[in-house]
C-alpha cells in the first residue's frame, strides 16, 4: 500500500526530529523543517501529501503557512498541532481548510491516525478527480 | 456603626445648612422687631401727647367758660346792686346753675376791703390789699390765680375780674370747686399707672396727683423741658422706670397740665407681640433644625449605604480582575509547560520505539528501561492533566449548543457519584423543581461544574453525612444549590475559595483548580457561583445559571 509523504514544520527542533523519526520509524516518508518559510519552500520543490504544522511558530506563524500551502497546493491536506492558547487560531486554520488539529502534546497513536484520515481524503478526493478526468477524456474521445 | 468620616460629613452638612437657614430668619426677626419698637414708641408718643392736648383744651375751655360768666356778670352789674347780699347770692346761683364749680363769690373794692360775699367761709370784711394777686387783678382785668391756701387755710384757686365803674374800680372773685376742676383734670388719667395733673411755673402741683406728692407740693419736674403747645419727655426718674410725660401749656403758659404714663405699661403690647414673635422664630428654628438633621442622617446614611455597595462591587470587580489576570497567566504557563512536555512525550516514545529493536530486547536491563519509560509517560500525562485542569476545560472543536435539562444533568452528575458517595455512607437528596425550563448550552460544561462542587462536597464531608441539591427557577436564572452538612469553611477562607490552587484536601489529592475552573465557567456563561456557609455548620454552594432558551427549529 502507497504510504503519504509527510512533512513535519515545527520550530521546537528536538520536537521537529522526533516526531521525523517516530514516523519514519512507521515507515512513513517523512521531511522535517524549522519554518514556515522553509515549507514554503520545500513544496515548492516537492509535491508532499500531508502536513503537519505547528500553530505557534517563529518567522510567518502556522495559519499563514497553511494560507500560501493551500494557494501553492488546494489537494495538500494540512494538520495543525497548537496549544491551549492558539486553539482559536486552530479553529481558524480549519475554516481556511486544515483537516484537523491537534493539541499539544499528543500521543503518536493519535498524530498517526489523525495522518491515516488526512491521506484517506486525500487520496479519495485525488482517485476521483482521476475518475472524473477518465469521464472526460472518454467522453471528449466519443465526440 | 457610623464611619468617623460620615460623621465629620453630617455636622458639616448641618452646620452649613443651619448657618444658611438661620443667619437670615434671625437677622430678619431682629429687624422687623426694632422697626417694630421705633413705630410703636412713636405711636405711644402720639397717643399720650393727643391725650395731653385735647384735655388741656377741654380744661382751658372750662377755666375760660368761667370766666366769661364771672365777666358777664360783672359787666352787667353795678356795684351798687352787687353789694346786696341777696343780689350776690341770686347771682352766684345763675352762675352755678349756668357754669357750675364755684364755691363762693365775693366783691372787693379798690382798697382790697371784701365788701360782700356769699359762700361757706366767713370772709366778709378782710382786706386783700396785700394778697399778690390783688395787684394782678387791678393791673390786667382778668386773672386767674394759681392754687393757694389764702384766708380760708385751704388749698383753693380763684378768678377775679376787675370793673371799672366811672372812676371806681372793683373786683368780682370767685372761688373754683378744686374737686371739679381736679375731676376734669384726672379724666385724662388711664391705666394703672397714668396720672394726669397740673403744676404751675415753678414745678408746684396745682391739683392733686394720682401717685407721691399732694397738693402744692414739689413735683421734681423740670418745666422748662416742656415748650410750645404739647410736647413730650421721658425723663429718668430715681425708681428706673421710664414714664412719658406729655405737658400742654395752660392759662397763659402759667399751668402746665400733664399727662403722664408708665412706659412700661403702654409698652406691654410690643412685648406681647415680641413675645409672640420669638415664639414663632423659636418653633421655626427647630423645625428646620430637626429638618434638616433628619433629611442630612437620611442622606449621608443613604450615602453610606451607596459608598458600602461601591466597596464591595469594586471588591468583587478586584476580584474578578485578579480572576482574570490569573487566567492569563496560568495560559501561558500552560503554553511555556506543554511545550517541553510535548518534546519529553515524544522522547520518551522514540527511546520506547528503539527499545523494540533486536539489540536492546537482548539487553539485561531491558525490561527496567521500559518500566522507567512507562512511569515517565505516565508522569508526563499526569502533568498534561494538571494543565488542562488549569486552563479549565479541554475546548471542544466546536462550540456546542444543545438543549440541556438542568434536572436531567444533575441527576446524570449524581448517578456518577452516588456510588462514591454510598461507600463513604453519604447520602445524596434531591429536591428538583419540575417547571425549569429547557435551555440553551453546553450540557457537559454545566455537569462539570456539578461534579466538581458535589465532589467537593463530598470530600468535605469525609464520612456519614447528607447532600442536597435543589434546582429552583428564580426570575430569569435557574439556581441550583448544593448543600452540605460537613465542616463549613471559615469566613477567611471564602473570599480565597474560588482562587486556583486554594484546597482543602491533603497534599497531592486535589489540585485546588475545581471550583476556580467552575467559577470560569459560570462567569463566561454570565452565570455566577455564590456561597454561603458558617464553620459547623456547612455549606451552600448556589449555581446561577442564567435562562437561554433555545431557537426555534
Amino acid at each position: 500500500m502507497q504510504r503519504p509523504k509527510i512533512l513535519m514544520v515545527d520550530d521546537e527542533e528536538d520536537l521537529m526530529k522526533t516526531l521525523v523519526n517516530r514516523l519514519n520509524k512507521r515507515n512513513f516518508k517523512t521531511t522535517g523543517v524549522l519554518s514556515g518559510e522553509e515549507a514554503l519552500e520545500t513544496i515548492k520543490k516537492d509535491p508532499f501529501d500531508v502536513v503537519v504544522l505547528d500553530v505557534k511558530m517563529r518567522g510567518i506563524d502556522g495559519i499563514e503557512t497553511l494560507r500560501e500551502l493551500k494557494k501553492i497546493d488546494p489537494g495538500i491536506e494540512v494538520i495543525l498541532l497548537t496549544g491551549h492558547a492558539s486553539v482559536d487560531a486552530a479553529l481558524d486554520g480549519m475554516k481556511l481548510g486544515a483537516y484537523e488539529f491537534l493539541m499539544k502534546p499528543c500521543k503518536i497513536e493519535e498524530l498517526i491516525e489523525k495522518i491515516d484520515g488526512a491521506w484517506e481524503v486525500k487520496t479519495e478526493r485525488d482517485k476521483r478527480i482521476r475518475l472524473a478526468e477518465i469521464r472526460k477524456t472518454n467522453a471528449s474521445a466519443k465526440l | 456603626m457610623k464611619n468617623v468620616r460620615y460623621i465629620k460629613l453630617q455636622r458639616k452638612i448641618i452646620a452649613i445648612t443651619l448657618l444658611v437657614a438661620l443667619t437670615p430668619l434671625i437677622i430678619l426677626g431682629a429687624t422687623i422687631y426694632f422697626q417694630f419698637t421705633v413705630m410703636y414708641k412713636d405711636k405711644i408718643e402720639e397717643q399720650i401727647k393727643y391725650r395731653s392736648s385735647a384735655h388741656a383744651k377741654s380744661i382751658g375751655l372750662f377755666l375760660k367758660e368761667r370766666t366769661a360768666i364771672l365777666s358777664a356778670m360783672a359787666d352787667t352789674h353795678t356795684l351798687q346792686e352787687l353789694m346786696d347780699k341777696n343780689n350776690l347770692l341770686r347771682i352766684f346761683k345763675i352762675m352755678n346753675t349756668r357754669a357750675g364749680a364755684f364755691v363762693d363769690l365775693g366783691v372787693i373794692d379798690n382798697k382790697g376791703l371784701h365788701r360782700s360775699y356769699v359762700g361757706p367761709y366767713e370772709l366778709t370784711g378782710l382786706n386783700y390789699y396785700k394778697q399778690p394777686w390783688f395787684a394782678e387783678v387791678m393791673n390786667k382785668d382778668v386773672y386767674i390765680s394759681d392754687v393757694y391756701m389764702g384766708y380760708r387755710q385751704l388749698p383753693h384757686f380763684i378768678i377775679a375780674v376787675r370793673r371799672q365803674e366811672g372812676l371806681k374800680s372793683w373786683i368780682l372773685r370767685a372761688t373754683i370747686d378744686s374737686d371739679i376742676f381736679e375731676g376734669i383734670v384726672r379724666s385724662a388719667q388711664v391705666g394703672k399707672t397714668g396720672d394726669a395733673y397740673v403744676i404751675n411755673k415753678d414745678g408746684l402741683f396745682q391739683t392733686r396727683p394720682r401717685f407721691k406728692g399732694g397738693i402744692l407740693s414739689e413735683s421734681n419736674l423740670d418745666t422748662t423741658l416742656f415748650g410750645g403747645t404739647t410736647t413730650v419727655n421721658k425723663p429718668i426718674n430715681d425708681t428706673g422706670m421710664k414714664r412719658l410725660y406729655a405737658g400742654s401749656w395752660l392759662k397763659n403758659d402759667k399751668w402746665l397740665f400733664i399727662v403722664s404714663q408708665d412706659v412700661s405699661e403702654e409698652m406691654s403690647g410690643l412685648f406681647a407681640t415680641r413675645n409672640l414673635e420669638i415664639t414663632i422664630i423659636v418653633l421655626g428654628i427647630l423645625g428646620i433644625v430637626i429638618a434638616t438633621v433628619f433629611t442630612t442622617r437620611m442622606t449621608v446614611t443613604h450615602l453610606e449605604e451607596t459608598d458600602a455597595k461601591m466597596n464591595e462591587l469594586n471588591a468583587q470587580l478586584s476580584h474578578s480582575d485578579k480572576l482574570a489576570a490569573l487566567g492569563k497567566l496560568s495560559a501561558s504557563i500552560a503554553h511555556e509547560i506543554n511545550n517541553p512536555l510535548a518534546v519529553i512525550l515524544q522522547k520518551t516514545g522514540w527511546m520506547e520505539d528503539l527499545l523494540d529493536e533486536e539489540e536492546f530486547r537482548q539487553s539485561k536491563n531491558f525490561e527496567e528501561f521500559k518500566i522507567s519509560i512507562k512511569k515517565i509517560e505516565e508522569h508526563v500525562e499526569r502533568a498534561r492533566r494538571v494543565v488542562h485542569n488549569m486552563l479549565g476545560y479541554v475546548r471542544k472543536m466546536e462550540p456546542c449548543l444543545e438543549d440541556v435539562d438542568i434536572n436531567k444533568t444533575i441527576e446524570q452528575t449524581i448517578v456518577i457519584l452516588k456510588n462514591f458517595a454510598g461507600i463513604n455512607n453519604i447520602e445524596i437528596k434531591t429536591d428538583l423543581s419540575t417547571d425549569l425550563p429547557i435551555i440553551s448550552g453546553d450540557q457537559a460544561r454545566f455537569q462539570q461544574v456539578f461534579l466538581n462542587l458535589i465532589s467537593n462536597a463530598i470530600d468535605a464531608i469525609g464520612k456519614d453525612g447528607l447532600i442536597e441539591v435543589k434546582s429552583r427557577k428564580v426570575n430569569s436564572r435557574i439556581n441550583v444549590s448544593i448543600m452540605d452538612n460537613g465542616p463549613g469553611i471559615a469566613e477567611e477562607m471564602q473570599s480565597k475559595i474560588f482562587d486556583p490552587f486554594i484546597t482543602s484536601k491533603e497534599q497531592g489529592k486535589g489540585t485546588g483548580l475545581g471550583l476556580w475552573v467552575s467559577y470560569n465557567i459560570m462567569d463566561k456563561l454570565g452565570g455566577a457561583i455564590t456561597l454561603e456557609s458558617k464553620v459547623g455548620k456547612g455549606a451552600v454552594f448556589t449555581v446561577q445559571i442564567p435562562i437561554v432558551y433555545p431557537e426555534k427549529k
